[in-house]
């Protein structure tokens, strides 16, 4: 049986670097992917996200008496394709197995999964670190199954089951194909754990993004992770690490970002050391996020006596892809990863510093899509790993999310490269876009910025801020080149910015007969 | 002539409306009048479908005037198991869990029923969930046997064969997880059969045990079942398991009736002890009159036969108990709220709705399922049940080498007295005996009257068994014994029913 606690009280943690200090900890990260097939797993119910409550269901998926579900051979097919990306084995027969357990927002109170027959199984995925670094996350299975409805609890505290007065139940979410991709104990992080726990998972959503089975939004709950820890001590002088045995373990569920998912294996780093360095026990539990508060609460108490009874789901058939049908899907594959970002590289002439941050802000795909839509790789770099990147980064948001897509940045671009725009002038424009103002054109012809092209207006300019500071123009003739500063800072002052220095440089040197 | 109406054969009703010697209407008002006249003895029907069934009938008759080519049973009036969904019309699975409820959506068999133009009479009474083989286990009642109204009618589906037998329908769909379509056939005098799994969708069927569950015809002869197999029969998209091949040839097997050169393997298993001297008399007569119609008889053994029933009570429950946790009292059903509990949570208003919506015989089913299916318990009683299965699907496969068709009798018994093994659970099961194997290896089988059993005179029945797919065996050979039984007869065994008492004989009976 299960029970039901709500911790508020703040719990203890110690430093998280003393954490990592004195113990090993041990990740195992399991992703739930909805895909993107039209129809639900086992229905021809559609699937979009946002409808109406309850009106994508039907006698199946609403587990009414007497109704059968039927597979989705496109689901099995994405289920089999992320399984090949993840360099899994896949079976050549498997079964779908019921788990059974009493839920309100689950139709038929059991869930369609998979148990001891995955679909696909024994796989990796290499992420790259921050640093450069590769870091392979081995795949213990990767399993299809549906999604359960959503619970709308009405009347109670932050929408929480615990005092709500009614609950409503929307079952267009039920029978939503998932696909369970769960890793193997993930160790030798030490304190890079965190980080490579949001390497994996950034790394998992690329590659599904790229696979193109899912719409990968987190946000959206089309990509959500369950992160399970457990802290060890770190191995004393001359033991290897592997033989100290595991701690127990948590389960962190509502994990719905990638900054979420670094910061709370950071958090529960540290209160399992604090529970640990006070001599108690870790309480093997599910714990949820709190994405306001930055810490995770005590769940349900997991214990052996939570039984599913699983057992093969006799209304379907056991899938049994023949390895033709296999070999036919890896070939949909996408570029792997790795591949892909080399080729980036070097057709965009990134340093692997450049490349490295462009990744680990999320920027490839957009830097990629600007690229496309007329941007140059450099601009498009400096563009979207500018402020862009600072506010994200600032904010905890992704880069995507601003409102700035990468026709805005190829627009932009393209208007400093035909000289329309100064740099300064480009910042100010994109602010404009950034306050949702429209596309840079928009924003640019709103605000009369333009480079002054005139060569007579600026010619008179030069002349008369000249004419104004007779000293500095002396040093100029004298060959004090460096003097000349401060004569293009008034001239641009004169244009009001809309010059461009280089050319009022070029001018005043002429004039001044230095260079 | 109504009155005639009701005791024809379905073929012969069907050739009636076909010469337009009577109309859909007519057949269908004189099958409501025999259910008004005698079903309040019987109780085969939990709800009556008159207008609904007349609507059919109307429908029929006007597609008929205006010349539309109709399907063979257009017009013929059918009774359906209340474990059927029928959108619109109320579909409780004999429990109080679904009193009420109205499915918004047909089962495939039945719009296969309705785009026949079948008219549907109603739906039949059954054992709740058909766990039970008596019908007392139904939370609206039991039924009662046509033949002797103190006596079971079997089950689950005993209200499909009271309403065939006391001929209130001439057709009626049952469903068989254990023998639940063939043991009331056989206790009633009645032809049931078994199809093939697989060979008719379940799609709208309310799950028992979903490996071993099979809807079939219902009928008072064998070329009517063969009738009715072939408009249900067929793949279904809507039903995973489903075969995907033509209806096997059952309709042409049926009027041949051929069993010259045909092996018939007797099951040493299926007989002897246990079973009651009149049923085995009536068995050994049946065999006989094959072999007299020139088939050969071999003796056949199925050893693992023996340990059937018990496999069959872990494998029926354990499904049973996860195809029944949707009845939870959220989305339809009953709702109970817990007595004495203030703002009752979801999981207590579950517990309550399912303790009072399920009879005993369904939560030990639960009970025991939930049991063989936890973790440390799994391998010993699940598991070891699936390899039991595998032995017994060997058994029959080596007697099918030996064999053509299987045969034993339908069941141990003639009917027995309501109230006679409802308490005792273990005697209730061992009815199925000779019936389980058959859903355990998904084979098809069919029973048919033999006779009456000379110590109380009630009918018995004979069970034929097929390959998987093979149904069309079933109809030779049953077609071909029927015909010599009732040649032996001289006439059928349901005339040698006692007439049953009408709602007009007893107001004359008052008067």
């Amino acid at each position: 049986m299960s029970t039901v606690t709500s911790t508020s009280a703040a719990e203890p943690v110690v430093d998280y670097a003393e954490a990592v200090q004195t113990y090993d900890p041990v990740m195992g990260l399991e992703v739930h992917v909805e895909l993107n097939t039209a129809t639900k797993m086992f229905c021809a119910c559609a699937t979009g996200f946002g409808a109406e409550p309850n009106t994508q269901v039907c006698p199946v998926c609403l587990g009414l008496p007497g109704a059968l579900p039927v597979v989705n051979a496109i689901g099995v097919d994405s289920a089999i394709r992320i399984g090949l990306a993840l360099n899994c084995e896949i079976a050549t027969w498997c079964r779908f197995a019921r788990k059974n357990y009493f839920y309100p927002d689950m139709p038929k109170n059991f869930q369609t999964s998979q148990y001891d027959e995955p679909i696909a199984f024994n796989g990796y995925l290499d992420v790259e670190l921050e640093d450069g670094s590769n870091f392979r996350v081995n795949i213990e299975r990767a399993h299809m199954e549906e999604d359960t409805g959503k619970s709308l609890h009405i009347g109670g505290a932050n929408g929480r089951i615990h005092g709500a007065d009614h609950s409503l139940v929307d079952y267009n979410r039920a029978g939503i194909p998932l696909v369970e991709i769960v890793t193997k104990p993930i160790v030798g992080a030490g304190d890079r754990a965190p980080q490579v726990a949001r390497a994996y998972v950034a790394a998992l959503r690329d590659l599904l993004k790229a696979l193109g089975v899912s719409d990968v939004r987190m946000e959206q709950g089309s990509l959500r992770c369950d992160a399970n820890l457990s802290l060890r001590p770190k191995a004393s002088e001359g033991q290897d690490q592997n033989d100290v045995p595991l701690g127990t373990r948590t389960e962190t569920k509502n994990v719905n970002s990638l900054r979420s998912v670094e910061r709370a294996i950071r958090y529960e780093i540290t209160r399992h050391a604090a529970v640990l360095n006070s001599g108690a026990s870790i309480v093997q539990e599910t714990r949820h996020w709190q994405e306001d508060t930055g810490v995770t609460t005590s769940g349900r108490v997991k214990s052996d006596a939570d039984d599913y009874r699983y057992f093969p789901e006799p209304d379907l058939l056991p899938v049994a892809p023949t390895r033709e049908h296999v070999e036919e899907l890896r070939a949909t594959l996408p570029e792997p990863p790795a591949d892909r970002r080399r080729r980036l590289q070097s057709d965009w002439g990134y340093s692997d510093l450049e490349m490295r941050d462009v990744m680990n802000a999320g920027a490839v795909e957009l830097i990629e899509e600007s690229v496309a839509a007329g941007a140059t790789p450099s601009g498009a770099r400096k563009w979207w790993m500018g402020e862009l990147a600072r506010r994200a980064s600032a904010e905890g948001r992704e880069l995507a999310d601003f409102g700035v897509t990468p026709a805005h940045i190829a627009q932009l671009d393209g208007m400093v490269g035909s000289g329309r725009l100064n740099d300064s002038m480009a910042r100010q424009v994109l602010e404009g876009v950034l306050s949702g103002e429209g596309s840079p054109e928009t924003v640019a012809d709103a605000q009369g910025l333009r480079l002054v092209d005139d060569e007579g207006a600026l010619s008179a300019a030069v002349d008369a801020v000249i004419e104004a500071n007779p000293v500095v123009a002396d040093k100029v003739r004298e060959g004090k080149v460096a003097a000349a500063g401060a004569l293009i800072g008034q001239v641009m002052k004169e244009m009001k910015g809309q010059a461009d220095a280089a050319k009022v440089r070029e001018m005043i040197l002429t004039k001044l007969g230095g260079s | 002539v109504t009155s005639d109406i009701t005791r024809i054969s379905a073929a012969d009703l069907a050739d009636r409306l076909s010469r337009k010697e009577i109309s859909a209407v007519e057949a269908t008002q004189a099958h409501l009048d025999r259910i008004a006249d005698v079903d309040g003895s019987v109780k085969a029907f939990l709800k009556v479908n008159d207008e609904g069934a007349l609507e059919t009938a109307r429908d029929v008759d006007r597609r008929r005037a205006a010349g539309e080519d109709l399907h063979v049973l257009a017009g013929v009036p059918i009774a359906v198991k209340d474990i059927v969904t029928t959108k619109g019309l109320t579909t409780t699975a004999g429990s109080r869990i679904l009193e009420g409820w109205i499915p918004p959506y047909d089962a495939t068999i039945v719009t296969k029923l309705r785009a026949a133009g079948l008219p549907i009479l109603g739906k039949t009474n059954m054992d709740e969930f058909a766990m039970g083989s008596s019908t007392e286990h139904s939370a609206f009642g039991p039924s009662h046997n046509p033949w002797d109204l103190e006596r079971i009618p079997g089950g689950s589906g005993g209200g499909s064969a009271a309403a065939v037998a006391s001929y209130q329908a001439p057709l009626a769909i049952g469903t068989d997880t254990g023998g639940s379509i063939r043991q009331p056939a056989a206790v009633t005098g009645t032809v049931g059969t078994k199809p093939t799994y697989g060979g008719v969708s379940r799609y709208g069927l309310i799950a028992l045990a979903s490996s071993l569950d099979q809807a079939g015809p219902v009928t008072r002869s064998v070329l009517d079942a063969a009738l009715l197999h072939a408009v249900i029969g067929g793949y279904d998209r809507m039903d995973s398991t489903s075969i995907n091949a033509p209806v096997p040839p059952v309709i042409e097997a049926a009027r041949r009736a051929d069993v010259k050169g045909m092996r018939i393997g007797v099951v040493k298993e299926l007989g002897g002890e246990g079973y009651q001297a009149g049923v085995r008399a009536r068995f050994e007569e049946s065999v006989q009159l094959l072999v007299d119609a020139g088939a050969e008889v071999v003796e056949v053994s199925c050893p693992s036969f023996e340990y059937a029933l018990a496999a069959y009570y872990l494998i029926l429950p354990a499904e049973a108990s996860s195809n029944l946790a949707k009845f939870d009292a959220m989305r339809y059903g009953l709702r109970v709220l817990p007595e004495g509990v203030d703002d009752p949570s979801a999981e207590q208003v579950m517990a309550a709705s399912r303790d009072a919506g399920f009879g005993d015989e369904v939560k030990r089913r639960i009970i025991l399922g939930t049991y063989a299916l936890s973790s440390g318990y799994y391998d010993a009683y699940y598991g070891s049940a699936q390899k039991v299965r595998t032995l017994i699907s060997r058994d029959f496969a080596s007697a099918f080498e030996k064999a053509d068709v299987l045969m034993s009798p339908t069941t141990p018994t003639t009917a027995f007295k309501i109230g006679e093994k409802v308490h005792d659970p273990l005697a209730m099961y061992l009815n199925d005996i000779a019936t389980i194997p058959a859903n355990l290896a998904g084979v098809p089988g069919m029973s048919l009257p033999s006779g009456l059993a000379d110590e109380d005179g009630l009918p018995t029945g004979v069970q034929i068994l097929a390959p998987a797919t093979k149904d069309e065996r079933l109809y030779g050979v049953g077609a071909a014994l029927e015909a010599a039984l009732i040649a032996r007869w001289g006439g059928p065994l349901l005339s040698r029913a006692p007439e049953l008492l009408t709602t007009a004989d007893s107001r004359e009976v008052r008067a």
